[in-house]
């Protein structure tokens, strides 16, 4: 199902854990479905000088989260937004097309740390990270809902 | 490296006991049953001793049971062929929150068909309660339908009950026992059950082959239409060596049972508690003693399942899970949550099922490398 460079991420995962300090942090996913990405920088010269990552997930989303790191080290914040679920798929030489949608984690936790850098620094948001970040933020709230829907009427069953 | 299998629930390696009765068979025994030469007739009399085993086995007339490709074929044809012969009686089935998906399926189907369909919830244990089944069924049930043991958690229900309130009731009762036949005692007279589904390849059978016991008088249409094979319940020129392998294999578990539940239930225990006692936030999932004697699932806070499941596969541990991220319909499973647990809690839900060459070093083997897994996984994890 996977190939060998995705499960040696897995295996191996690069630049794992909680950064102390970070200049920014994005979140993505989430746990009813499975994957949950918090991603940290730290910013010098408008470049992304450390990244680390926490992921609860299965294969993809780890192998994604390590990769993504790897790719965004050293770029400057304009590169490193340029780094879209395509990219990160690439990078791993192929994902099975169910787990797909794990890439989209990684790039959207990106997206996110470097949207919380800028703002945080009140600097320039760029239109199209703005926008980025006002659909994750709306697919966030639309699972909240159907998750609290949900267990509103798993408990009603269970009575 | 270590191989150590643990999937006993979803699969189980043929038995070469079965194996050479199969081989011996695909040999010899090439003919149409339904031919009255000489060749179909040996045939026929291979498939009508295997009835008897089998019937045997279940306590059952040999001429109540028929064989069929899958519990998933035998599932559908009580589905749909009860559902379909009486459908003048009443349109609803009642089935439980937990059935295998081709229980499911099927009823949705039959969703679409016009039938109502009544699924009953379960306790946090995974056990359907009398109680409620009692109030579910009406004037309108045609069938009930109901598993005996549970394919993920292995919580067995109290089937002599479910099945006692639809005979007063008059309504026919339906259990799949694709994971329990062979491994606890069935008496259909006894448990006053209409209808029988089981599998051949979860009892150290060839694939391929299952059977449906059919309660004498009981009213069904088949699934597949033709030459009228299995008493014209089930179409198809029937096959005749994985049948035989069949009834090797309930002979042998028919043998066996008492002494291999024994064995299993000590090595299960050993599992879950080794795993409790050594792994901070494990859980066990299911009933603590309702369960089958070969099933362990647990959960793990904080870390996804088919991650664990990886890990251990790369140590040479075979198991499976119950999270979303490993199912092709990214769906957690519905059994863990009709039992009440979170989509965050089925995730790191993982299934160990124990089977014939389960060896207590294999158990030591998990008990060794799991709490490091488990380890590794949650060091990456943001909720630690």
């Amino acid at each position: 199902m996977y190939n060998q460079k995705v499960l040696k991420h897995f295996q191996k995962p690069h630049n794992f854990g909680k950064m102390k300090n970070p200049d920014g942090v994005g979140k993505a996913g989430n746990i009813v479905c499975g994957d949950v990405m918090h991603l940290y920088i730290k910013v010098e010269k408008d470049k992304i000088k450390d990244i680390k990552f926490q992921t609860f997930g299965c294969v993809a989303a780890l192998a994604t989260s390590s990769i993504i790191t790897d790719l965004a080290k050293g770029k400057t914040l304009t590169k490193a937004l340029n780094i879209n679920k395509d990219k990160v798929v690439k990078s791993l030489g192929g994902l099975p097309p169910v787990k797909i949608h794990c890439s989209v984690l990684a790039s959207d936790a990106l997206a996110e740390a470097i949207y919380d850098y800028l703002s945080k620094n009140k600097r320039k948001i760029p239109e199209d990270l703005q926008e980025k970040h006002q659909r994750i933020e709306k697919e966030k709230e639309i699972i909240e809902e159907k998750y609290k829907d949900w267990i509103k009427k798993e408990e009603k069953m269970l009575t | 490296m270590k191989k150590v299998y643990l999937d006993y629930a979803a699969s189980t390696p043929i038995d070469p006991r079965v194996l050479k009765v199969v081989n011996q068979h695909l040999k010899t025994t090439f003919a149409n049953s339904s031919s009255l030469h000489s060749f179909g007739q040996e045939a026929q009399a291979v498939v009508e001793k295997s009835r008897q085993i089998v019937a045997q086995a279940l306590k059952a007339n040999p001429e109540e049971i028929i064989f069929t490709s899958s519990a998933t074929e035998s599932n559908n044809t009580v589905l749909k062929g009860v559902a379909w012969a009486n459908k003048h009686k009443g349109n609803q089935i009642i089935v439980s929150s937990i059935e295998h998906d081709c229980v499911l399926k099927s009823s949705q189907w039959l969703e679409k068909q016009g039938f109502e369909i009544i699924k009953l919830a379960v306790d946090k244990y995974g056990l359907i309660s009398p109680q409620n089944l009692k109030k579910a069924v009406s004037k309108k049930t045609i069938l009930v339908s109901m598993m005996q043991a549970n394919n993920e958690v292995g919580t067995i229900q109290p089937i002599e009950e479910l099945a006692r309130i639809c005979k007063q009731k008059n309504v026919p009762f339906h259990t799949d026992a694709s994971q329990s036949f062979g491994k606890i005692p069935i008496n259909v007279k006894k448990m006053k059950i209409d209808f029988l589904t089981a599998s051949s390849h979860k009892i150290y059978g060839p694939k391929g082959v299952a059977l449906l016991y059919l309660r004498k008088g009981v009213k069904i249409e088949p699934l597949l239409h033709g030459g009228g094979h299995e008493s014209g319940f089930r179409s198809s020129t029937v096959n005749v060596p994985v049948i035989a392998g069949l009834a090797k294999a309930v002979e042998i578990c028919q043998k066996e049972m008492s002494q291999e539940t024994i064995r299993l239930t000590k090595l299960r225990n050993k599992l879950i508690k080794g795993i409790l006692d050594k792994i901070p936030d494990s859980y066990l999932n299911g009933h603590p003693e309702k369960r089958l004697a070969n099933n362990a699932n647990l959960r793990f806070s904080y870390i996804e399942g088919e991650a664990i499941m990886l890990k251990l596969n790369q140590l040479g541990i075979a198991v499976s899970t119950g999270s979303a991220c490993s199912s092709q319909s990214l769906e957690p499973s519905h059994v863990l949550l009709a039992m009440g647990l979170r989509p965050e809690e089925i995730q790191g839900s993982i299934r160990f099922s124990l089977g014939r060459w389960t060896k207590e070093e294999e158990i030591d083997y998990v008990l060794k490398v799991l709490p490091k897994v488990i380890k590794d996984l949650r060091r990456i994890s943001p909720y630690v």
